[in-house]
């Protein structure tokens, strides 16, 4: 008994709260009508100038609408649909360039426009969709109501004519529980019509994803051949070195133990020495710090190491997957390197977080400022790192200072380890 | 000397329980885990404790984290930690679970057999021995406006040797001065780092620590 009663509490819960998202999404659709507007007007706006800064910051608007309605569909509905926009260029301009480009790159986004067109079309379509499932559960129990109120009254003014009505009027109960949530899906399959990417932008996205991948390939592929070049060259010739001696001085040591002496001294510098080397390729490879601390503690351990005073602000309640945590952990070293290489400065900063699926780090100093991405450089080296993670890195480096390199990359973070 | 050894790779083991036997010290427990390690520092309470920072079951600072556990458990416990690579977090680490008694050296530093005998009685005396490659990370930071911007360059270079855990004469050695000269510069560093009162080894200490935690 109780578990029927359990079954209808759900069913109505579910029902309920379709009704009010039903609302949400047509009050919200009808919420978008001024932006639209507000978008337009910023467009016209563009021949007089003004437009540069505000279409811009008004699409945008708009597509923080279009991303409200993704983030729903996926949520209320389950139907993923992805995001489709360009990602923006980060090459350091000055800041009139920089506003331009960033109007090219709003407004040359056929995304930008297709969400923009979805802003009049969602308004029938939310209308519709997303009120009836309330207008069925208002009519309905109006009619249930009405006809318990008749039965009660002991079936006077009963027309019998109207019987058809009554039965489509009782039926609309029924269909609000069942229709409802497919009445939502349809809105959100309407929705990806207009704000998924089309086949076109995939392809691009695929193309993309190739090069970066194929990027993180040539990365890897050339580390390990410097590995191996390290090793032959440095610890693997002074393990021989070091078997060489000590077999010598086994020879000599009754004959000429002064001799046998100088060549097992020269046997322990040459494994201090291998072993420095060893260190440095490991710390190259995987720092131990990161291993046994993660990142939180490896980017407080590196700062430690550096010859200037760092601020931390780390906030990272668990730890990414192994090799997003590398990625982020040699990039930040890259950038701390380009610090104290190049800034002149006294005092740096790292802050790093993790917000909405992104991990976060902003590295800053108050240095020199001027800094570039040159081909082969380091800030090149943390793009192409973080590329293969669809990370992206950007910089602001004014001549005198002071510089920002602000990286992101999507992750997840499983629970922290206690 | 009774010590207690914690490593966990059978090769480093046995060759440091040969070395250290050698030398007149008397290896009471040999571990090879983290909680191993802690239950051995407690029941045995060594004169010094031998600890590798990586260590099972997790192999990553379970022995440092057993050495800091076990110092506060047992205040003043000397401990001599033993790692492939040195951090200064690490050992800001160590510091914060009390001082003196305190030792963290690459293991390479192994290899010179007599200078590692000595860094562990230091420790094992209340001293403190600092891998040289801490110290000289601590040397190479621009943005020192505190205490020890105060002292000579020759002062901070006497106070890093002290770090090592070196005594006078082996630091007026490596300086290639006179064990006077070095002592003057020694009470020349105290005098500027404030530590008047105290017998003279727990002075070294104290100025250890100033200069390690700056």
């Amino acid at each position: 008994m109780t578990d029927v009663g359990e079954i209808i509490e759900r069913r109505a819960r579910q029902t309920l709260r379709t009704c009010v998202r039903g609302i949400v999404l047509a009050v919200t659709a009808v919420a978008g009508l001024p932006l639209l507007v507000a978008s337009l007007a910023s467009v016209l706006l563009l021949p007089a100038g003004l437009g540069v800064v505000l279409a811009p910051k008004s699409l945008l608007v708009v597509r923080r609408h279009a991303d409200l309605q993704r983030r729903w569909a996926l949520d209320w509905s389950g139907v993923t649909i992805a995001r489709p926009y360009r990602s923006l260029s980060t090459k350091p301009t000055n800041r009139l360039f920089r506003a331009f480009r960033r109007c090219r790159w709003v407004l040359g986004d056929p995304a930008t426009w297709r969400d923009l067109l979805w802003v009049p079309a969602n308004v029938p379509v939310s209308v519709v969709l997303g009120l009836l499932p309330a207008f069925l559960l208002v009519a309905g129990t109006f009619a249930l109501v009405n006809d318990c109120g008749t039965i009660l009254a002991g079936w006077k003014n009963v027309v019998p004519h109207n019987f058809l009505l009554q039965v489509l009027f009782l039926s609309m109960l029924p269909a609000c529980v069942t229709a409802g949530p497919w009445l939502l899906k349809l809105h959100a399959a309407a929705a990806s019509s207009l704000l998924a990417p089309t086949r076109k932008e995939m392809t691009a996205r695929v193309g993309q994803l190739t090069e970066s991948r194929w990027e993180a390939v040539d990365a890897s592929a050339a580390e390990l051949r410097r590995i191996e070049r390290d090793l032959h060259d440095g610890a693997q010739a002074r393990l021989v070195a070091l078997g060489m001696n000590i077999g010598f001085a086994e020879q000599v040591v009754r004959d000429n133990p002064d001799l046998a002496l100088t060549l097992l001294a020269e046997a322990r510098a040459s494994s201090g020495q291998a072993l420095s080397e060893l260190r440095t390729l490991v710390r190259g490879i995987h720092p131990p710090v990161l291993a046994e601390r993660g990142l939180d503690g490896a980017v407080r351990a590196l700062a430690l190491s550096l010859p200037l005073s760092i601020d931390l602000h780390i906030e990272l309640p668990g730890r990414p997957a192994a090799p997003v945590e590398s990625a982020a952990y040699f990039a930040i070293a890259e950038a701390l390197a380009n610090v104290v290489k190049h800034s002149g400065a006294s005092r740096a900063w790292v802050q790093l977080e993790h917000d909405h699926g992104r991990l976060v780090a902003i590295i800053g100093d108050n240095g020199v400022g001027g800094a570039h991405p040159r081909a082969g450089g380091g800030l090149q080296g943390i793009e192409r790192r973080l590329n293969a993670f669809d990370g992206m890195v950007a910089v602001t480096s004014p001549a005198g200072g002071p510089t920002q390199v602000t990286m992101e990359l999507p992750c997840e973070l499983s629970l922290a380890r206690t | 000397m009774r010590v207690v050894l914690g490593e966990d790779l059978t090769l480093l083991r046995d060759g440091l329980i040969r070395l250290l036997t050698a030398y007149d010290m008397e290896v009471v427990a040999a571990v090879d885990s983290g909680p191993e390690l802690l239950r051995a520092l407690v029941d045995h309470r060594p004169d010094v404790a031998v600890v590798d920072v990586r260590l099972p079951p997790t192999f990553t600072d379970e022995g440092l984290r057993a050495a800091i556990q076990a110092r506060t458990q047992l205040p003043g416990l000397p401990v001599l930690v033993l790692s492939q690579h040195v951090e200064q977090l690490y050992a800001r680490e160590l510091l914060s679970a009390g001082t003196g008694g305190l030792g963290y050296l690459l293991k390479d530093r192994v290899s010179d057999v007599l200078r590692f005998i000595e860094a562990v009685r230091t420790v094992a005396g209340g001293g403190t021995a600092m891998d040289p490659e801490v110290v000289a990370q601590l040397l190479a930071r621009r943005d020192r406006d505190d205490q020890l911007g105060r002292l000579t360059a020759r002062e901070r270079e006497v106070l890093g040797l002290m770090a090592e855990g070196n005594s006078n004469a082996g630091i007026a050695s490596r300086l290639v001065v006179t064990e006077k000269a070095v002592s003057k510069h020694i009470g020349s560093i105290f005098t500027k780092l404030d530590l008047y009162p105290a017998e003279d080894a727990n002075r070294r200490v104290l100025a250890v620590l100033t200069y390690l935690n700056a």
